[in-house]
C-alpha cells in the first residue's frame, strides 16, 4: 500500500537548512494499524504531511497503491488526497459555520458527488461512528470526542485507502481518547489501513506497529498484540 | 454559479462579518451612485443645452460687429467696428433672393419699466417685424410689431411673461393697450409673446428698431443682423448655403469697414451649426469629465472589496486548507473567493445603481432649469454600468483569490 524509500526532507531555517528526514525507508501493507512515535522535532509530524501528500520529499521515492507520488500539481495532488487518503488532526479542524451533516459531506462535494447521494453517505458514515442524531449540529454544540468522531467520519466519507491521524486524541481526555481509538480499533478490522502520530505510549499500545523516529530517522519498529481499547474505558 | 454548497457558503461568510461587508459594499454602492448621478447630470446638461436652441431656426444666422484684430491699410487693431444701415440695406438688397426673414437688433439691458406702482428691470430689443419668427415669439395676446410701427416709428411693445408677471400680475389679457413707461418713454403694449427658449427670453421686450435708433440717437449703428434663408432640400444642403452665405457676407463687410481679411474678430458670424457643435464638444469634455470621476470613484471601491477580500481569506486560511486537504482544486478555491467578490460588488453595485436611478426617475422631472433640463440615464447606460460592476467585482476578487489559491494546507493546519 505505502512504499518509502530513502525519504529526505529540509526547510530552510533564515539562511541555513534544517534536515528534518535523513533517508527514511517505510513499507506498510493493507490493513496495517500503525503508530508513529517520537518527541517533538524528531520528524514525525513532517514524516506524516509527506504521507498525506500535503507536502513532497525532496528526495526518495514514495509509492501510495501502486501511483507514484512524485512532483504533482497542485490539481493533482488535491485529487490524490481526495481519492487516496483520509484525515484526522488533533484540533479535529472542522468547519465551524458548517453541521456535522455537511462537514462530512465536504470531502464527497469535492469528488462530485452529487447532493442527494452525498448526504445520505454522510449520514451512514455519522451513524458509524454513533453521531447520526447530532447531525444536525454545528461543530460548538458538540464535545471534544464527538467532534473528533466527526471528524473520523468525513475522513471515511470518501472511502480512501489510507487514514492519516496526527495526533488524533491530544486534545482529549484519557476517557474520550480510549473510545476515539476502539473507533479507530473498529474501522481497521474493517480493513482499512491507518497511520498514527501520537507521543502517548498508551495510545500507540493499542495499534498494531509501532514506528519510533528520532532525529529524522526510524530507529525502531516493531510489531505488538494491540491493546483493545474498549477494555481500558 | 449555481451551487447550493457555494452560495450557502458565500451567505455564510457574509452574516458572519455583516458591519464589514456592509461598509465593502457601500464604498461600491456610492462609487456607482455617484457615476450615474453624474452621467444624469451630463445627460441633463445635454438636453439642456439641446433645448435651449432647439426653438431657434436652425437656418438662422447673426452677424456681430466687434473690434477688429490685425491692422490694415494703416488702420489700428481694436478699432470698433459699427454695422451701418447701408451695409444692411447693400446686403439685404443683394441676397433679397435668398433671404427669407432679416432683421437688425439693438439690445440694451437693464431697462426700467414702471407699470402704475410696479417696476422692474428687463431687456429692449429693438428689431423690425421679421424678428417674431427669428425669436420664435409665439404671441398670446394682441399683434407683434407690424411694417407700420416701423416705417412710424411707434412707441409701442411686445412685452416677455416677465415684465407681465410684474407689472401685471400675469394678466397678460389685460396688458394688450396699456401704457408703460420704459426708461423715461411712455410705450403702448400691442402684444405679449411667449419663448419656449428660457427664463432669459422672458425678459425682453420688442420695440420698433426706428424708434429706438430715434430715441437712443443711433443712426450709423444698426447693431447685430439676423437672417433667416429660403428653406432649402435637405439640412446639409441648408447648413452649405447657409455657411457660404455666412462668408460671402463677412467678406463683403470686411470690405466695406476695411477690416484684414483674415481677421477673425472684427466681424463674426454665428449660426446654429457652428454654435451647436461648440456646445456638443463641450458637453463631449462634460461626458469624458464625469466618467472620469465616476469610474475613479468605483475604483476606490472595488479597492476596498478587494482589501476585505483579503482579510477575509486570511481570516479563513485554516478553512481553506481544511478544503485543500480534503481534495479542494485550487479552482475550485479561486471560484468561490471570486464569486464572494463579485457577489458583493454586484449586489452592493445594483443598490447603489437602483438608488441612482430611482432618484433621477423621481427627482429629475422636477429639474427644469436652463442648463439642466431632467436628467436621467438611458437605458444602454445603465446595462454598461452592470457589465462595469460585474468586471469591477472580478478584478476586486482577483487578487485575493490568487492568495487564497496559494495557501499551502499543511501551513494553514498548522496548529499554533
Amino acid at each position: 500500500m505505502i512504499e518509502i524509500t530513502d525519504l529526505h526532507k529540509s526547510y530552510p531555517v533564515g539562511n541555513r537548512k534544517l534536515h528534518v528526514l535523513k533517508g527514511i525507508n517505510f513499507s506498510a501493507k493493507e490493513g496495517e494499524l500503525i503508530s508513529i512515535m517520537g518527541s517533538s522535532g524528531s520528524g514525525k509530524s513532517t514524516f506524516l504531511n509527506v504521507l498525506g501528500i500535503l507536502d513532497e520529499g525532496d528526495e526518495g521515492s514514495y509509492t501510495l497503491d501502486g501511483t507514484s507520488i512524485k512532483n504533482l500539481s497542485e490539481k493533482v495532488a488535491a485529487n490524490y488526497r481526495n481519492k487516496f487518503l483520509g484525515f484526522i488532526f488533533q484540533s479535529f479542524n472542522l468547519i465551524n459555520y458548517k453541521t456535522a451533516l455537511d462537514n462530512v459531506a465536504l470531502p464527497l462535494y469535492y469528488q462530485g458527488v452529487g447532493r442527494k447521494e452525498r448526504l445520505e453517505k454522510s449520514l451512514f458514515y455519522l451513524e458509524k461512528v454513533g453521531l447520526a442524531d447530532w447531525a444536525d449540529h454545528l461543530p460548538s454544540e458538540l464535545s471534544g470526542g464527538q467532534k473528533q468522531r466527526v471528524a473520523i467520519a468525513r475522513a471515511l466519507a470518501s472511502d480512501p485507502k489510507v487514514l492519516l491521524a496526527d495526533e488524533p486524541t491530544g486534545a482529549l481526555d484519557t476517557k474520550t481518547s480510549y473510545e476515539v481509538m476502539d473507533l479507530i480499533q473498529q474501522i481497521n478490522e474493517e480493513g482499512k489501513t491507518i497511520l498514527i502520530v501520537t507521543h502517548e505510549p498508551d495510545i500507540a499500545k493499542m495499534t498494531k506497529r509501532i514506528v519510533h523516529l528520532k532525529d529524522g530517522l526510524i530507529i525502531n519498529d516493531e510489531r505488538i498484540e494491540p491493546v483493545k481499547a474498549l477494555a481500558n474505558v | 454559479m449555481f451551487n447550493i454548497e457555494r452560495w450557502q457558503e458565500i451567505f455564510e461568510a457574509i452574516s458572519k462579518n455583516k458591519l464589514r461587508t456592509f461598509l465593502t459594499g457601500l464604498s461600491v454602492s456610492s462609487g456607482i451612485f455617484i457615476l450615474i448621478i453624474l452621467l444624469g447630470i451630463a445627460e441633463g446638461l445635454r438636453k439642456g443645452t439641446k433645448k435651449q436652441f432647439e426653438n431657434d431656426i436652425p437656418t438662422k444666422i447673426q452677424f456681430f460687429a466687434g473690434r477688429t484684430g490685425k491692422s490694415y491699410k494703416g488702420l489700428n487693431p481694436n478699432r470698433k467696428i459699427d454695422f451701418s444701415p447701408k451695409d444692411y440695406a447693400a446686403i439685404t438688397n443683394k441676397y433679397k433672393d435668398e433671404i427669407q426673414f432679416e432683421s437688425p437688433v439693438l439690445v440694451r439691458y437693464g431697462a426700467i419699466t414702471n407699470y402704475k406702482e410696479n417696476n422692474g428691470s428687463y431687456i429692449i430689443f429693438a428689431v423690425k417685424p421679421d424678428s417674431q419668427f427669428l425669436n420664435n415669439a409665439y404671441l398670446i395676446s394682441g399683434r407683434f410689431i407690424n411694417q407700420r410701427d416701423y416705417d412710424n416709428k411707434a412707441k409701442v411693445v411686445v412685452l416677455g411673461q416677465r415684465p407681465i408677471k410684474d407689472l401685471f400680475g400675469g394678466n397678460y389679457k389685460e396688458a394688450v393697450g396699456k401704457i408703460v413707461v420704459i426708461n423715461n418713454t411712455n410705450y403702448k403694449v400691442i402684444g405679449v409673446f411667449e419663448d419656449e427658449g428660457g427664463e432669459r427670453q422672458d425678459t425682453y421686450m420688442y420695440i420698433p428698431h426706428s424708434t429706438f435708433s430715434t430715441l437712443y440717437n443711433m443712426p450709423n449703428n444698426i447693431g447685430r443682423m439676423e437672417f433667416t434663408l429660403n428653406p432649402s432640400d435637405s439640412y446639409d444642403e441648408g447648413l452649405n448655403r447657409l455657411e457660404d452665405f455666412g462668408w460671402q457676407v463677412k467678406n463683403y463687410l470686411h470690405k466695406a469697414h476695411n477690416v484684414h481679411p483674415d481677421d477673425n474678430k472684427g466681424i463674426v458670424f454665428r449660426n446654429m451649426y457652428t454654435q451647436g457643435k461648440n456646445i456638443y464638444m463641450v458637453n463631449l469634455g462634460m461626458k469624458f469629465f464625469f466618467w472620469g470621476i465616476g469610474i475613479l470613484t468605483l475604483l476606490s471601491g472595488i479597492v476596498g472589496v478587494s482589501n476585505i477580500m483579503l482579510i477575509i481569506v486570511k481570516e479563513r486560511t485554516k478553512e481553506i486548507g481544511i478544503r485543500k486537504a480534503l481534495g479542494a482544486q485550487p479552482k475550485s478555491i479561486v471560484g468561490m473567493i471570486l464569486q464572494e467578490a463579485i457577489f458583493i460588488t454586484t449586489i452592493s453595485g445594483f443598490l447603489g445603481l437602483f438608488f441612482a436611478l430611482g432618484l433621477l426617475e423621481f427627482a429629475g422631472p422636477y429639474i427644469q432649469t436652463d442648463v439642466i433640463l431632467n436628467p436621467n440615464v438611458p437605458f444602454s447606460v445603465a446595462v454598461f454600468t452592470v457589465i462595469l460592476l460585474i468586471i469591477a467585482g472580478a478584478i476586486a476578487g482577483y487578487i485575493p483569490a490568487r492568495h487564497a489559491a496559494k495557501i499551502r494546507p499543511i501551513v494553514a493546519l498548522r496548529d499554533e
